[in-house]
């Protein structure tokens, strides 16, 4: 569904990923992991189109996103969440839920100023969809309660929520469950699994909370300095040398991964 | 007290209730209706501007080059071209919207200072537009604009306006409870996010300006037509920081902020009449003061007063510094 190949992302002389290649299939939860700084959060701006690869190509259901500009990638059918919570702050939750709707709202400034009445049942459609949303995340009692005043958990749901707000095939996640505590955790690694199999989305993850990733990923791929290390179904991953090496160092015989 | 200031549409009823009797609590004073015309004038310019300013967080400090656009196109439509009121004041608002474009269209790819002091050229270089183009603009001397018979009486224009200022405010309060409201706070909130909902930064933004001009340009077209008449001098800099004062200290986006704003900014000036220099020293103290002890305006002081309900948890970890991403629009 989402193919990266040979993907390369320098900032003047770092690199910061090398010749990544991999392929997210249709209808899985796919985690990227690795110690900080391999790379990761680069992926996800590189489908986000704010970082531009100096070579290599990115293909979306065999679309070229490169040609995209950041605001039209959503359109496509990718939505994403941010690592440190990239909300509108000053906005209620209803409010940043609704702005998730915002490609496919009505855009007619006339019919806007005039409140006509296909604004308003495109108003109320939102609405209901706004309002299923914030049940499935359990957090419809903050509907009206502005994002600053909110918890980082609550936050982080409704970052995630308002990805979900538009539909998209492919939802990009990027550590959703980080500083949360192990009930919070519990419930954004069922949100994940739902996502998948009632919803059909295709996750794609960046986790550090390696029993969530081993949990309910269906594919694992290891950065470790730009560069992919490792790539399969958890189990192998878990195993592999390289990747206990990445994490800790260097191998020792009775080294174990979480 | 209280209960009134809640319940909005009482509020809102009471304040047109009002408006309507006016003219004749004065007598139909002459002095008391300008002044009445002056602080709608301000009032939708004051709202225009939150528009840009407080909902989209895009500085502008050359308003007043805005309302001198739309003053000077309703002098030259009327004498020089002779088209009636209901064309010119709707073509006013589009000659300065399409002006505002052609600003915004630049000042997209500016922030922050930059954008003020491109906003502020603007400003200033208006009224030397307006001075020096002989041909068109009268140049010192101005231009008279000629009011239509059936508005030649004071009182029937004083309800034309009252008209004209429910209907702008109207307009915009849907704008901005609309999707395009959302987009102009998202920008404001954060341009990386905006951008991956799918909102066109640059698009926005110029649509921001256009319609904040747009409106800007009916109340100058207003201010033609009340004063029969336009000079290059009608709206200066200083004009353009009053409505600024006026933004901060009635509340940033929000629209009875803006109304709040204008009100003061527009009677205070009047009151301290015969003391020259006061005036810009109190305007200069209440914008101090509202940005220190009320950051949100004078709107939100009956928040002071309401008594919060419960936060819901207690903030933890709502550190926005740091992380890639916020600096990711490269």
């Amino acid at each position: 569904m989402l193919t990266f190949k040979d993907v390369t992302v320098q900032f003047a002389g770092l690199t910061a990923v090398k010749k990544l290649s991999f392929e997210v299939p249709e209808g899985q939860i796919y985690s990227i992991i690795g110690p900080n700084g391999a790379g990761k959060t680069t992926v996800f701006n590189c489908i986000s189109r704010f970082y531009k690869p100096v070579s290599g190509s990115i293909t979306f259901i065999g679309e070229d996103l490169m040609k995209l500009k950041p605001h039209q990638v959503i359109k496509r059918g990718i939505a994403r969440s941010f690592q440190n919570v990239e909300l509108f702050r000053e906005m209620t939750v209803l409010d940043n839920l609704l702005t998730g709707l915002h490609p496919i709202m009505k855009k007619n400034i006339l019919s806007i100023a005039l409140n006509l009445p296909s604004i308003k049942r495109d108003e109320r459609i939102a609405r209901e969809k706004a309002n299923e949303v914030m049940e499935m995340l359990n957090i419809e009692h903050l509907a009206y309660e502005k994002v600053s005043n909110l918890s980082f958990g609550y936050q982080k749901m409704v970052d995630i929520g308002r990805a979900m707000m538009s539909d998209p095939k492919l939802i990009l996640l990027d550590e959703p469950v980080a500083g949360m505590n192990s009930n919070e955790t519990e419930k954004i690694s069922q949100l994940i699994l739902k996502l998948k199999e009632e919803l059909n989305y295709t996750v794609l993850l960046i986790e550090h909370d390696m029993s969530l990733v081993m949990e309910i990923s269906d594919l694992v791929t290891v950065m470790s300095f730009g560069e992919k290390i490792a790539h399969g179904v958890p189990k192998e991953v878990q195993n592999n040398p390289v990747v206990i090496e990445a994490y800790l160092g260097e191998v020792e015989e009775d080294a174990q991964f979480v | 007290m209280m209960g009134i200031l809640s319940n909005k549409r009482l509020l809102l009823s009471l304040l047109v209730g009002f408006t309507l009797v006016y003219p004749f609590l004065f007598g139909q004073s002459g002095y008391f209706i300008t002044l009445f015309v002056m602080i709608s004038i301000y009032v939708i310019t004051a709202m225009a501007l939150n528009l840009l300013v407080g909902n989209g967080g895009q500085m502008s400090v050359g308003h007043a080059g805005f309302l001198t656009v739309g003053g000077y196109t309703v002098a030259i439509l009327t004498t020089k071209v002779g088209l009636p009121l209901l064309v010119v004041l709707p073509l006013a608002g589009v000659v300065t919207g399409v002006i505002g474009l052609i600003i915004g269209l630049p000042a997209v790819r500016l922030k922050g200072h930059f954008l003020a002091v491109a906003t502020l050229g603007f400003g200033i270089s208006i009224p030397q537009i307006a001075l020096n183009w002989n041909s068109l603009t009268g140049g010192y001397s101005g231009l008279a604009v000629s009011r239509p018979d059936w508005l030649s009486n004071n009182l029937s224009f004083f309800y034309l306006i009252i008209l004209v200022l429910v209907l702008v405010t109207w307009l915009i309060h849907n704008i901005l409870k609309s999707s395009l409201g959302r987009a102009f706070v998202a920008i404001r909130e954060s341009e990386v996010a905006a951008q991956s909902t799918g909102v066109n930064l640059s698009f926005y933004k110029t649509v921001m300006f256009m319609i904040s001009a747009f409106f800007t340009g009916i109340a100058g077209g207003l201010y033609g037509y009340w004063f029969g008449y336009v000079s290059p001098n009608d709206f200066t800099l200083a004009t353009s920081f009053l409505l600024l004062a006026m933004v901060v200290v009635g509340g940033l986006a929000s629209i009875p902020g803006a109304i709040i704003g204008a009100v003061i900014f527009t009677i205070l000036p009047e009151l301290t009449r015969s003391f020259v220099g006061l005036n810009n020293i109190i305007i200069g103290i209440a914008v101090v003061l509202a940005i220190l002890f009320l950051p949100k305006g004078l709107v939100s002081i009956t928040e002071f007063f309401k008594k919060r309900s419960q936060p819901i948890t207690v903030k933890e970890g709502t550190d926005r510094t740091g992380g890639m991403v916020k600096d990711a629009n490269i």
